[in-house]
């Protein structure tokens, strides 16, 4: 399991050199060329992270958060769930930009390694920006009638929620 | 939907801090907010830049078509009528392998690719396909195997071992997975296409 966490990152950025290298890629201009794009990209969300950023703070030093934690934690502590987390369970399908930004806050507030930080750090790894990718994807081929596929996508969300506070509360991850 | 929840959350902190007696910490965070989101974007910048990098290695040396190959076979059983050989599927998986890399920039127009050629076969133009229908619940979930920027944000926050959630990570992707899978396999027959 350790080995796993420890070998994954250097095996992939291997596979990734040893493709280019067999396919005689010109690899390190092509390097510089897709870090100039992940530039551009870091810099067009710069924005948007700046409004979000600045409203999870304000909801969180206005008391907001804390009301809303006391309002829902019956609910959440039935699933043993830091009610600290629910803002992240609703943005989470929403927003990337807005579950970056609040994983950032329970980061800077509770630390990675707590409770609330691993659970986070498991919620926004193993769920994707629902809303938006159904958007896009059948946006894009003028598709009007989605079916199913809401209910679907948002089924998967709620158990990567679920599970992940469960792996931290009785598995001990 | 951003605009009520960016806007309700800021005017809402607003007026609850008039009640809390909090107005001048509220003020103050809007402000560090703010700051925060630079500091933020500048210590992600470095990981972000060094894997798009190594993603265009990637895609220039075709590692999407390489591995396609290998995952073709299990593709299979999730899209039971589509013909494996027909270039519907080829993107398909295409798509596939390109979300399991973390390869976002060359996954999104792969995808959108792969639901244009599904709804050439499509004989209802406007109402989605099942295979539509699976594939956009893939990419909802995510199957990225490296959460390369959640890695590198616990490091910048001090995590002891900041890769120390990919495992816990992975079980859960399986489980809203295969949540997801069972999902339109059961509603597709609630749902029908005619």
């Amino acid at each position: 399991m350790e080995a796993v966490s420890i070998y994954s990152v250097p095996c992939f950025i291997f596979i990734f050199l040893m493709s280019g290298f067999i396919k005689k890629v010109d690899v390190y201009s092509c390097f510089v060329t897709g870090a100039k794009s992940g530039l551009q990209s870091a810099f067009n969300i710069i924005p948007s992270l700046i409004g979000l950023m600045a409203a999870i703070a304000m909801f969180r030093e206005s008391g907001c958060l804390e009301l809303l934690t006391r309002f829902i934690s019956p609910l959440t502590d039935l699933i043993h769930m830091p009610a600290e987390l629910v803002p992240l369970g609703f943005l989470r399908p929403v927003s990337g930009s807005a579950s970056l930004a609040v994983v950032t806050d329970i980061f800077s507030n509770f630390g990675p390694d707590s409770v609330q930080g691993r659970i986070a750090s498991i919620m926004m790894g193993s769920t994707e920006t629902t809303f938006y990718t159904i958007a896009v994807y059948f946006g894009s081929a003028g598709i009007k009638n989605v079916r199913y596929t809401l209910f679907a996508a948002l089924a998967a969300d709620l158990t990567g929620i679920i599970m992940s506070v469960i792996l931290v509360q009785f598995f001990g991850f | 939907m951003m605009n009520y929840i960016w806007g309700g959350m800021m005017a809402l902190s607003l007026i609850v801090s008039v009640f809390t007696g909090r107005v001048e910490q509220t003020a103050a965070a809007a402000v560090s907010g703010a700051g925060e989101a630079v500091d933020l974007t500048v210590s992600l910048l470095g990981i972000m830049c060094l894997w798009t990098g190594l993603s265009k290695i990637g895609e220039e040396a075709g590692l999407i078509r390489m591995i396609s190959k290998a995952l073709r076979p299990p593709l299979r059983f999730l899209f039971p009528k589509l013909d494996p050989d027909s270039k519907a599927f080829g993107s398909v998986v295409m798509n596939i392998v390109a979300n399991l890399l973390g390869m976002g920039n060359a996954a999104t127009p792969l995808g959108i690719k792969a639901v244009k050629h599904l709804d050439e076969l499509n004989p209802r133009k406007g109402t989605a396909t099942d295979e539509m229908c699976a594939l956009v619940v893939l990419n909802t979930a995510s199957l990225q195997l490296i959460p390369t920027t959640l890695i590198s944000l616990r490091q910048s926050y001090g995590a002891a071992s900041p890769g120390d959630v990919i495992t816990p990570i992975w079980i859960c992707e399986i489980c809203a997975l295969t949540v997801g899978i069972i999902m339109t396999k059961i509603l597709s027959k609630r749902f029908k296409h005619f």
